[in-house]
């Protein structure tokens, strides 16, 4: 072959290669989603209980692709997933940017805040959206938030509004606060002392747990202690990565019930929940994946379901349409939870109800009767809109 | 001890047969409930309002459809992956039908022969005949398909699946999907009127119903709901029944615990009667004064008038009442 022949050959090539990526990816009938997810540092194993989770998010966003092409059979809409697993440590911006270069556009990322922010630093000014199915840090919903960025799970500000909704509920004012060395701890401390504000309770007591050692052994006789001399209606604990929360139950000083991230726990997803169809949910989630559903997976559901509703009502793929719509006044998810489910137009903050969960049974389902809001009684839980301060 | 045992043992044949010769002569109607969570078939004679009695049945019973002679009851036993067929004299399970898996709600064509089933978890259609007892054809639809029901003149069998958001149009002689229709979020209850021109159906999420015109299969009105102190969220239409006369339609509205009363001419909300709590499924009388409500949080059945529109009485039945039916 001489030279120039080559050239146009390759250059043929390089053009049908084109062709048919665009085809594949952005055709009047197919579209690619991104399962974007960074390895995570696996905690220490404190339980032999729990099995650890690896594609925890990964089965609920497989999940939703099932279900959009189940819907899609009868619109014409095919829907596919392209997964990206970067591993722990590992620069997230150059496969990312890959993927964008390859005419990707719909994000679906399972990624810690900094990563996040990494990536919507790179695609500032393109044409993307990202469905944040990890964090549920609250300056990523107010000051730190993020354009063209939704997420799918609740944030610790409305997890902190539906816990003291129902305390106030109970009357139970009293909390002793134990928060975690962590900086999530921290965190996490921050949304249930505005929630305390919020909703009239007392911190009597706040403790910082500082002991770093497993506890499995020792807890009997260091908990007593640790609660000696302080009377408290509630225990709120702020552990995130369950290293010690559990511990506290039926060993404090004086006899009292444990809520936050262990015993009583505000969640978007549990297994006990079964109302309102969720069983249906459950049991085809268990029938994929072998497993419970996680919050990652719920919130891999829900994005992909956003995607595919916002794509079946506009009878359209493209990119830009799906993206209003998901966006407009228009939009309602049924997430399994007997509202519709909607996105906070000041932070992308997905807008749903938060469950009360004990081990084995649902206790309530916040927001609670009574709890009033002039628009939509869900705005009750997280920062409302008087409250942003996103300004992006 | 085993003489009081005897004792006891005989008392509760002849209770047993006391309560099945009551349950025989009573005057009415009889209504048949399935208990969700009790496994069991709740039999409530409607002239006395009382419970009769209640006979166990196969795991986590749904949806309950009375056979064309009247001599038997379909019901989904959903975790069983079958329908059972009881016998409405002797209360009975005298058979059972395959249905495919999980099944939930069902209807019988006209002529009784088939039934069609929603396989809520496998996203099918399964049509039974139900005198081979053996499974005609699955027809794939949505995602969760819930209500489903047979027009009266036999041309159409409708589907609605719950996360797909779809009406599914079957044609009832080829069994196979012609059209579908979108609706709003998460639509659960489905219904013919008797002439067969009007599907009227509810969307649990959106919290309306929506009339479609048969003929063209276009949605033509659109009916939404507001209770003075009762929140939009807790509106969640399920369960609805439009009368021969296409006068009246109830629409049992879930957590707001009340049925609405439409003027089915002039498609407008007339007004609600609170019933129990949660407030599900919906039958008729046979001569259509009385409607029966199952409501599932409260375990019992409300008593409607609906010649005064009034509610009048609450028999408890239960656990997790969900599907009724009631035999003439």
């Amino acid at each position: 072959m001489s030279k120039s022949k080559k050239k146009l050959s390759y250059c043929l090539l390089a053009l049908l290669n084109l062709v048919s990526s665009s085809v594949l990816l952005a055709s009047e009938s197919e579209l690619e989603i991104v399962y974007f997810v960074q390895g995570k540092a696996i905690p220490p194993a404190l339980s032999n209980l729990d099995p650890i989770i690896h594609d925890s998010g990964l089965q609920g966003v497989k999940l939703g692709i099932a279900d959009n092409n189940t819907t899609g059979r009868f619109t014409g809409q095919k829907f596919r997933l392209k997964t990206a697993v970067v591993p722990f440590n590992a620069d997230v911006v150059v496969p990312f940017r890959k993927l964008v270069a390859s005419g990707h556009q719909h994000f679906v990322t399972n990624l810690s805040a900094s990563a996040l922010l990494r990536l919507t630093e790179t695609a500032e000014t393109q044409a993307l959206f990202f469905y944040d199915i990890a964090t549920i840090d609250d300056q990523l919903r107010q000051e730190k938030c993020l354009p063209n960025v939704v997420h799918l799970r609740p944030s610790r500000a409305m997890r902190g509004d539906a816990l003291a909704q129902y305390m106030l509920k109970k009357r139970w004012r009293n909390w002793f606060m134990v928060v975690g060395p962590a900086q999530a701890d921290r965190f996490y401390a921050n949304a249930l002392r505005r929630a305390a504000k919020r909703y009239g309770m007392q911190i009597v007591k706040e403790k910082a747990w500082e002991h770093t050692h497993d506890a499995r052994r020792t807890a009997q006789s260091e908990i007593p202690v640790f609660t000696q001399g302080i009377d408290y209606d509630i225990l709120i604990v702020a552990d995130e990565a369950g290293l010690f929360g559990e511990y506290f139950t039926y060993r404090t000083w004086i006899p009292r019930p444990i809520a936050g991230s262990q015993g009583l726990t505000p969640t978007s997803w549990h297994r006990t929940h079964e109302q309102w169809g969720a069983v249906q949910l459950q049991n085809r989630f268990k029938k994929l994946s072998g497993r419970w559903m996680t919050e990652e997976d719920y919130g891999g559901w829900l994005a992909v379901r956003a995607i595919g509703e916002a794509a079946t009502r506009q009878h359209s793929l493209e990119f830009e349409k799906i993206r209003a719509y998901i966006l407009s006044d228009d939009f309602a998810l049924a997430g399994f939870k007997g509202k519709k489910l909607t996105f906070r137009r000041w932070s992308g903050q997905l807008r749903q109800p938060v469950l009360l969960a004990a081990a084995r049974s649902m206790v309530a389902v916040a927001p609670l009767d009574g709890f009033l809001h002039p628009r939509n009684q869900l705005d009750t839980l997280g920062f409302d809109e008087p409250e942003s301060a996103c300004k992006s | 001890m085993a003489y009081e045992n005897s004792v006891v043992k005989k008392f509760c044949v002849v209770a047993a047969l006391f309560l099945t010769l009551l349950a025989n002569v009573a005057r009415g109607e009889t209504i048949f409930v399935t208990l969700e969570k009790d496994n069991a078939l709740a039999i409530v004679d409607a002239a006395s309002a009382k419970l009769i009695n209640t006979v166990k049945v196969g795991q986590r019973p749904r949806g309950i459809v009375l056979s064309q002679d009247q001599r038997y009851l379909y019901i989904a036993t959903s975790d069983d992956n079958t329908i059972q067929i009881v016998d409405t004299s002797s209360y009975q399970v005298v058979g059972t039908l395959p249905s495919g898996e999980n099944p939930e709600t069902f209807a019988l064509d006209p002529g009784g022969r088939f039934l069609y089933v929603s396989n809520e978890d496998d996203n099918l259609v399964t049509v039974v005949d139900v005198k081979q007892r053996e499974i005609v054809k699955q027809v794939p639809v949505g995602v969760e398909p819930e209500g489903i029901d047979v027009s009266p003149d036999n041309r159409w069998v409708v589907s609605a699946s719950e996360t797909t958001n779809m009406i599914h149009w079957i044609d009832r002689e080829k069994l196979e999907i012609i059209d579908n229709t979108l609706v709003d979020p998460r639509p659960r209850g489905v219904t013919f009127s008797t002439d067969s021109q009007q599907l009227w159906l509810t969307s649990e999420i959106a919290g309306n119903v929506t009339v479609i015109d048969v003929p063209s299969r276009r949605i033509v009105e659109k009916i939404d709901f507001k209770i003075p102190g009762v929140s939009a969220e807790k509106i969640q239409p399920v369960g609805l029944k439009v009368d021969a006369d296409k006068q009246w339609a109830y629409v049992a509205l879930g957590p707001a615990n009340r049925v609405a009363i439409i003027d089915a001419k002039a498609f407008k909300v007339k007004g609600y009667l609170l019933v129990g709590q949660r407030v599900w499924n919906l039958a008729f009388s046979p001569d259509q004064k009385r409607l029966y409500t199952t409501n599932g949080v409260s375990n019992d059945i409300s008593i409607i008038d609906l010649e005064r529109h009034k509610v009048l009485k609450s028999v408890a039945v239960g656990r997790s009442p969900w599907g009724i039916a009631v035999k003439p």
